[in-house]
């Protein structure tokens, strides 16, 4: 139906988004790309030469690397475990019949509207500290040794608090999509005698697959630059015990000032990326279809 | 009998609901209550849930002590600037993308979600020397820039979403009594879409205030906004439990009263469109 004037029109109006989202991706990109070839450092500016890969070699040898990687695998991991089965059992639990939901529904979604700096700090001294924190009172009071939460377990502390943060947006969506079940389903259900638990396996689920592939796409995102919360709590230590990808990079181009090294890593993380991403665009490409 | 049951349950989900609910959200509520104890009181081990010595002194503190209004109008206008230029250059590409749909539509859709995966790490040293060289670094420009482009493929994405669901006979209508597309941008569209612009609006505000890598990196003290100020907290000195709390709260507050406000758009707006 569109005239070719329009279509002139609409290709106009695209122009700007597509331009700007390009020049921010692709330039910085491949100067990324081109540093990670130099031995570059900021602190003896004028001496960059061409190294070839050497940079590569050095980061993916590196253990901090393989530390980082793993972590950064089992923070995504661990949070969206977490996040999304909290998420399924809480979306069930507020879609019953329940006095003052939407007092309930408030509280749950709160600490999504938090900022990723105050909700480390707030859990890091008050809650996880192991002489002043709450759950140091509390373990005290119950006569068990405190946890020294950041020392002991970082990266189980990190995750506990990402996942804190991410679980009301995952039962808030998860909560929508169960709304729109058709509701007919069940009580037909219910008639023919299937239990709690096969409704939830071949109705419930079926119905939810959609979301929970939107909750993990948006989350993966996220979640795999994770940065703010490292920074405040455990600065990735002890050693590498809490450093992921992201904070390995920032650390080793803006601490250590080798740019080379840290556009190596850069690389390497847009990389993994990607091969997430790859799964991840198939998943809700699909879903775009319906 | 039936009546009875069902009340029962109903009273045990309640029950389980709010004590869930609550303990997700007591967190904040701990710190809700910690803003306003003395120092002292904040690290009793012996913690009083209310009754305790109401103080504002925190609050008093974190004012005199600290910039705090300066850090709170950086997180203002980074957040609303770069909302609002976003919009600008969103709406005109959600338009053609929506109205005037080609075989390229869904692949440019699909490109512009795909740049929002790519690390902030994989472009950190470029975008840092570059703020440098152009004396970017530590100013609110700077930020507003990167927080647009770094939420304009959200935005594009809710308002495609949204402007699908108006009817193209409207527009075609408008047309057929000799609207131009300006007019028909201008006079038709955007009043129909208020309420997703609206939202789209409201949710990268959201976005952009607790954002917390670009912030953190590119800022020091002139620029930063109140993620930067809190995050000065992690290198503490004496007791300041309380004074934290308070610095938290002021920082949290206005946005948690948006989100809750805008807890459906939400829902549509992050999970592009998946799910309604």
């Amino acid at each position: 139906m569109a005239t070719m004037q329009s279509r002139n029109l609409a290709r106009m109006m695209l122009f700007p988004s597509v331009v700007l989202l390009l020049a921010w991706m692709i330039v910085p990109l491949c100067m990324t790309l081109y540093f990670s070839f130099l031995d570059y450092n900021l602190l003896t500016p004028g001496s960059e030469e061409f190294i070839g890969f050497l940079n590569y070699e050095f980061f993916l040898t590196d253990p901090a690397f393989f530390a980082s990687f793993f972590n950064t695998l089992l923070l995504v991991g661990g949070v969206l475990l977490i996040t999304i089965c909290g998420g399924i059992g809480l979306a069930i639990l507020l879609d019953q019949a329940i006095w003052g939901r939407n007092y309930v529904r408030i509280m749950v979604l709160a600490p999504f509207f938090v900022m990723p700096t105050v909700s480390a700090l707030v859990w890091k001294n008050m809650l996880m500290n192991p002489v002043n924190g709450l759950f140091a009172h509390f373990a005290i009071w119950i006569g068990v040794e405190p946890v020294d939460f950041f020392a002991q377990v970082p990266l189980l502390s990190i995750i506990i608090i990402v996942s804190w943060q991410w679980l009301p947006f995952a039962a808030l969506i998860l909560l929508t999509s169960i709304q729109s079940l058709d509701r007919e389903q069940l009580e037909a259900a219910d008639l023919d005698g299937a239990g709690p638990f096969s409704k939830f396996i071949y109705i419930v689920m079926p119905h939810l697959s959609r979301a929970i592939t939107a909750v993990i796409l948006i989350e993966t995102i996220f979640l795999l630059s994770i940065f703010a919360e490292i920074l405040v709590t455990t600065s990735g230590g002890p050693g590498y015990a809490s450093t992921n990808l992201t904070y390995l990079i920032y650390t080793q181009s803006l601490l250590q000032f080798d740019v080379g090294g840290g556009s190596a890593g850069g690389i390497v993380a847009v990389i993994i990326a990607n091969i997430v991403a790859i799964f991840l665009m198939r998943l809700i490409g699909k879903n775009l279809e319906d | 009998m039936a009546m009875n049951n069902s009340n029962k349950s109903k009273i045990i989900y309640t029950a389980l609901a709010w004590g869930i609910s609550g303990m997700i959200f007591f967190p904040i509520l701990w710190t809700l209550l910690t803003s306003f104890k003395t120092e002292a009181e904040a690290i009793s081990a012996n913690p009083s849930l209310f009754m305790f010595d109401w103080t504002l002194e925190n609050y008093s503190d974190v004012l005199a002590r600290s910039p705090y209004f300066n850090h709170f109008w950086n997180s203002v206008v980074i957040s609303i600037g770069s909302s609002l230029l976003g919009l600008v250059i969103a709406i005109p590409a959600a338009w053609s993308m929506a109205f005037v749909q080609t075989k390229r539509t869904k692949h440019l859709l699909m490109w512009m979600l795909s740049t929002k995966m790519l690390p902030p790490v994989g472009v950190l040293i470029p975008i840092y020397l570059m703020f440098r060289d152009f004396s970017l670094l530590d100013t609110k420009l700077g930020l507003v820039i990167v927080m647009t482009l770094v939420n304009l493929p959200i935005m594009v994405w809710m308002l495609y979403t949204y402007f699908r669901e108006i009817p193209h006979e409207i527009l075609e209508a408008s047309r057929m009594d000799g609207c131009s597309i300006a007019e028909e941008i201008f006079h038709v569209l955007l009043p129909l879409a208020l309420p997703g612009i609206a939202s789209t609006l409201l949710l990268n505000v959201i976005l952009a205030w607790n954002e917390a890598f670009w912030t953190l990196i590119l800022t020091a003290a002139n620029a930063a906004p109140l993620t930067a100020f809190i995050a000065s907290y992690s290198s503490p000195e004496g007791l300041f439990y309380a004074k934290l709390s308070a610095a938290s709260v002021m920082a949290i507050v206005p946005i948690l009263i948006l989100g809750w406000f805008s807890q459906k758009q939400l829902v549509r707006g992050l999970s592009f469109g998946a799910v309604k």
